[in-house]
């Protein structure tokens, strides 16, 4: 029988320490959708994801009010918009419609987010998926809740190079076709390396052609708890530590677990995947960066974050893969700057530099996230720190990705103002030397060679 | 059988336990078990009740407790058991 003291506990996450189911993703495939009129794939895109997510929302808020657990967002992903326009769109304006009408869907249905205005390209790029890349700043100027990724290597194909340049220039027009909102529509636009096709979260969820016809994902998070976990053992030595984090996942991990299921159940949807990443959002005491400051570090940036992090990413996959039947998604800690008050801090007080982040990318999820770099960064630099990053993810078989947002109009010590859960950031510096010569290249980077690890 | 967990955290007070019953017994809910004790000061008490033959919904309930606990001066919660189970309970 379930005790007073455990039951305090978990009302204590809940209400103290930000315990939150961060999304419920439904996974729709739109395969069965594709046409060669435009018109009547906008129509079947509609009608379909309408009908899959009509009670989406409304089951969501019925669990969060029956178990006492915020569910923080209801959300969807599409199969790769690239692919389903392929027949039916002959120019980037069709394209363009396409994302309207899944702003319509997403509006109907009433979810914040949709994501999978995505292409795959990780070795080469047919013209229907150039075409869907070069529509991007004008389809993330002109909706609100449509989201994109484009996935430009992987471990088995190496690094597309000619896409890593040409997402430099896209990255670049939507932060010029957003300016008014500083530059919004970058945090809407994710370059991965190693995508996985069943991610929650976004803004690089999408639904991969490899799932089954609609499924549920969920997202946990929970930061805030592992902290207060941690702030009850300090001084421990690190086997307490690890012990700690691993338990705290655990719990965090079996409420997603226990809401995926019941969503599942409840919209007659197969369940997919529970994705055990910590997500931080910018309210006090739900920071990945302050769980790294428990630890001993007096800020984030410091020497030691790196191997912090990386106990920290590994004992909650230990603690999380027990917890849940299938885990998947992205399953690492976020570190977004805008979206985490610790991160936004250390950077303020100049703790933290865009060299130390990617050096923390080599052993979390996911990457390059939510960070305002100077408007006039030029768009080749912006295709070396994508390269960079999808070098980390190519050599270290993991996903990793960039979600930079070159402020139009700002600089460094300016700050940029996104508003709500992608909250705010200073503008950080960017190393000046210029690797056009190397992006310039094109063609692309062979696969590494999967043995002789070093 | 599905139970419902309530639980009551706040200043200890008269009556916290009978405006609850009253509420409890006039929505046709069983209780099953009752425990409390003080924790740093504060009253804790958590109910282990059956609502399967209530004449209330849970978002009813979820409402109507919370609404009596902003009354007394406390916080309750009413929450499907298996958010316990599951997180406690291999």
């Amino acid at each position: 029988m379930i005790n007073l003291f455990e039951v305090s506990e978990t009302n204590q996450m809940i209400e103290h320490d930000n315990l939150d189911v961060r999304t419920i993703t439904m996974g729709i495939s739109l395969l069965d959708c594709m046409d060669s009129d435009l018109g009547r794939l906008c129509a079947k895109i509609y009608d379909k994801i309408t009908t899959c997510a009509r009670d989406l929302v409304k089951t969501g808020r019925d669990i969060e009010i029956e178990y006492g657990i915020p569910i923080v967002n209801k959300r969807i992903s599409v199969t790769p918009i690239a692919l389903i326009g392929s027949a039916a769109c002959a120019s980037t304006a069709d394209y363009v419609e396409l994302a309207r009408t899944l702003d319509r869907a997403a509006q109907a249905v009433g979810v914040n987010f949709i994501g999978g205005y995505s292409a795959l390209v990780s070795k080469g790029m047919t013209p229907a998926e150039e075409r869907l890349i070069r529509s991007i700043p004008t389809a993330l100027a002109c909706t609100e809740r449509v989201c994109s990724s484009v996935n430009i290597g992987s471990t088995k194909t190496g690094l597309n190079m000619d896409a890593v340049r040409l997402m430099g220039d896209i990255v670049k027009a939507t932060a010029e076709a957003t300016k008014e909102r500083d530059s919004l529509g970058c945090a809407k636009l994710v370059v991965f390396c190693n995508a996985p096709d069943d991610n929650p979260f976004m803004a690089g969820a999408f639904h991969g052609v490899t799932e089954a016809d609609t499924v549920i994902h969920v997202g946990v998070s929970g930061p805030g708890v592992v902290k207060h976990a941690l702030s009850q053992v300090r001084g421990e030595n690190f086997e307490v530590l690890c012990e700690t984090v691993k338990k705290t996942a655990f719990k965090v991990t079996r409420v997603g677990q226990l809401v995926a299921k019941e969503a599942s159940n409840r919209l007659g949807v197969p369940f997919g995947i529970v994705d055990l990443s910590l997500a931080p959002t910018p309210a006090v005491g739900d920071s990945v960066a302050e769980i790294l400051e428990e630890m001993g570090l007096e800020s984030v940036g410091a020497p030691g974050t790196t191997a912090a992090l990386a106990l920290l990413n590994d004992q909650v996959k230990k603690g999380g893969v027990m917890a849940s039947s299938y885990v998947g998604g992205l399953s690492g800690a976020f570190i977004p700057v805008s979206e985490d008050k610790g991160m936004i801090d250390a950077v303020s007080r100049g703790a933290l530099s865009i060299e130390k982040l990617e050096a923390m990318t080599c052993v979390c999820s996911v990457g390059l996230d939510m960070i305002a770099i100077p408007g006039d960064t030029p768009a080749s630099t912006i295709a070396g720190i994508i390269a960079d990053e999808a070098a980390i993810g190519m050599i270290n078989q993991k996903t990793t990705a960039v979600r930079v947002i070159p402020v139009i109009g700002k600089g460094v010590g300016e700050t940029a103002q996104f508003g709500g859960l992608l909250g705010y950031a200073p503008i950080l510096p960017v190393n000046t030397y210029s690797c056009e010569s190397f992006v310039n290249r094109g063609g692309r980077i062979p696969a590494p060679i999967h043995s002789f690890k070093n | 059988m599905k139970k419902t967990i309530i639980t009551v955290v706040g200043e200890d007070t008269v009556g916290i336990i009978a405006k609850v019953c009253s509420y409890l017994a006039d929505s046709n809910i069983n209780i099953l078990d009752i425990s409390q004790t003080i924790i740093d000061g504060y009253f804790n008490m958590m109910m282990i009740v059956d609502a399967n033959r209530s004449v209330k919904s849970m978002e009813e309930l979820v409402s109507d407790l919370k609404s009596l606990g902003e009354e007394i001066g406390v916080v309750i919660r009413c929450q499907h058991e298996d958010i316990f189970n599951k997180m406690h309970r291999i």
